[in-house]
């Protein structure tokens, strides 16, 4: 469960939303500016809401009120980035092994080959990131976001940096995702066909502020 | 025609011995001050800069007052460090390398501070996602990525305390075997009548020893780069 009631003001921007979602793939929609990835980044504590509290599954991660703040590393999320963001120093087996390591996790070779299957990355684990496509690049980076075992991945228009045809050779990996891999997520996109593929909820937003929430149905 | 004396080869071991002691104890300094300079904004950030880079333009013989006047035995941090350490740098090798640690140490901090502001902060954003505690974020993405211009650096600043000589014998002065590096070894040679040839074997040495630095200091720029494209 994640419970969201932030307030927070950039620059002539203020952002102040409230939604709390119980669903499995929480969708966070609305056009560029509408503020979702600086919702999404105060979610992951990578920004500091001026007022308000973020819970993610009963533990209060933001609480200003109590002058609460966990950092970004202690809030055992996962964040894939519409850039993948992997390591350019190390081949993808360690890319992809860094958050367990981070997280000094015991080495778990079934959860390893599972997310190695079902993102099909068993053939890039030697090479680096310089020499993957950008499709292949954006499912190493959700394998490495899920390694790190995640109470929530936090995805932030993944499909948005590559072309249709990339975009509906990863989609159907996203679709996996929300059926086997257990973990919730939140979904950033402003696009309303991946979306309806993917979220169970839906969170609009518009000019900083929550228009409608429920089902998949509000995006029409 | 080709041979070194032992009093020339006290003079280079000399020189590697500062050059060497002074390189390794700056570099941490001198990251830490690069990650500062790079990643901070502080109050009194531009002075601090300023003062990095002074030995670079000041007189080098007013560096070396400078530090006689600080860490000679009457200074103040030299009179400090002498009764209740124990630790001399007047005089001393030791004071060869706080000398030529100082003077090299803009050329050090220059390449480091470059390599770490050019990398891309969102990667150690997604390490922090990763639940990478800042100072694991620093070891595994920071350091690994800048590490070819933290080389560079001390490459370069090795090749310029190999060489410096203003600052060294206006602190140290020039005394064979403690404080009598090639550089000075070479300003006594061309001293004396009969000094040319011995001079023009350490003259050559110096070249070989600074294009080798250069020629290493270019390669682990190039490397740097080749590693932020992840290549």
């Amino acid at each position: 469960m994640l419970r969201v009631d932030v307030e927070k003001q950039l620059g002539d921007f203020s952002l102040h939303a409230s939604f709390t979602s119980e669903g499995r793939v929480t969708g966070l929609f609305g056009a560029s500016g509408a503020g979702k990835s600086s919702l999404v980044n105060m979610i992951a504590g990578l920004l500091r809401p001026d007022r308000g509290t973020i819970v993610i599954d009963g533990d209060v991660v933001d609480d200003t009120a109590a002058r609460i703040h966990v950092p970004t590393y202690r809030r055992r999320i996962g964040y894939v980035f519409q850039d993948a963001r992997l390591f350019p120093h190390l081949d993808v087996a360690q890319n992809l092994d860094y958050g367990r390591r981070m997280n000094r996790l015991a080495p778990d070779s079934a959860q390893h080959k599972r997310i190695i299957d079902l993102l099909d990355i068993g053939a890039l684990l030697d090479r680096r990131p310089g020499k993957l496509s950008g499709g292949e690049r954006q499912r190493v980076a959700l394998g490495r976001a899920l390694l790190s075992k995640p109470r929530l991945l936090l995805l932030d228009e993944p499909l948005g940096a590559l072309d249709e045809g990339r975009k509906l050779e990863i989609l159907p990996y996203l679709v996996r995702l929300r059926d086997e891999a257990n973990v919730p997520m939140v979904y950033v996109s402003h696009d309303v066909a991946e979306l309806r593929q993917l979220a169970t909820q839906i969170v609009m937003l518009k000019q900083g502020r929550v228009t409608s929430f429920g089902g998949v149905k509000v995006l029409s | 025609m080709f041979e070194i004396s032992p009093a020339e080869w006290t003079a280079i071991l000399l020189s590697l011995r500062v050059a060497v002691i002074a390189t390794l104890v700056a570099t941490p300094f001198g990251m830490g001050l690069a990650w500062l300079l790079a990643r901070r904004d502080f109050w009194g950030k531009s002075v601090i800069d300023a003062l990095v880079h002074l030995p670079l333009v000041l007189p080098p013989v007013v560096t070396g007052y400078l530090l006689l006047l600080t860490f000679g035995r009457r200074g103040l941090v030299g009179g400090f460090l002498a009764d209740y350490l124990g630790i001399v740098f007047a005089f001393r090798w030791t004071g060869a390398a706080l000398a030529c640690g100082v003077m090299s140490f803009p050329l050090l901090v220059r390449p480091m501070r470059l390599s770490i502001e050019a990398i891309d902060r969102r990667l150690e954003q997604a390490a922090e996602t990763l639940g990478a505690a800042p100072w694991k974020i620093f070891f595994t993405v920071t350091l690994p990525l800048a590490l070819p211009g933290v080389l560079a650096g001390m490459v370069l600043g090795f090749a310029k305390a190999i060489g410096e000589f203003g600052a060294t014998i206006t602190f140290v002065s020039n005394i064979p075997g403690e404080t009598q590096t090639i550089s000075s070894a070479i300003y006594s040679l061309i001293q004396m009548p009969d000094g040319d040839a011995a001079a023009g074997r350490l003259v050559i040495i110096s070249i070989v020893l600074a294009l080798g630095a250069l020629i290493a200091a270019e390669w682990f720029a190039r490397r740097a780069t080749a590693r932020l494209h992840g290549n």
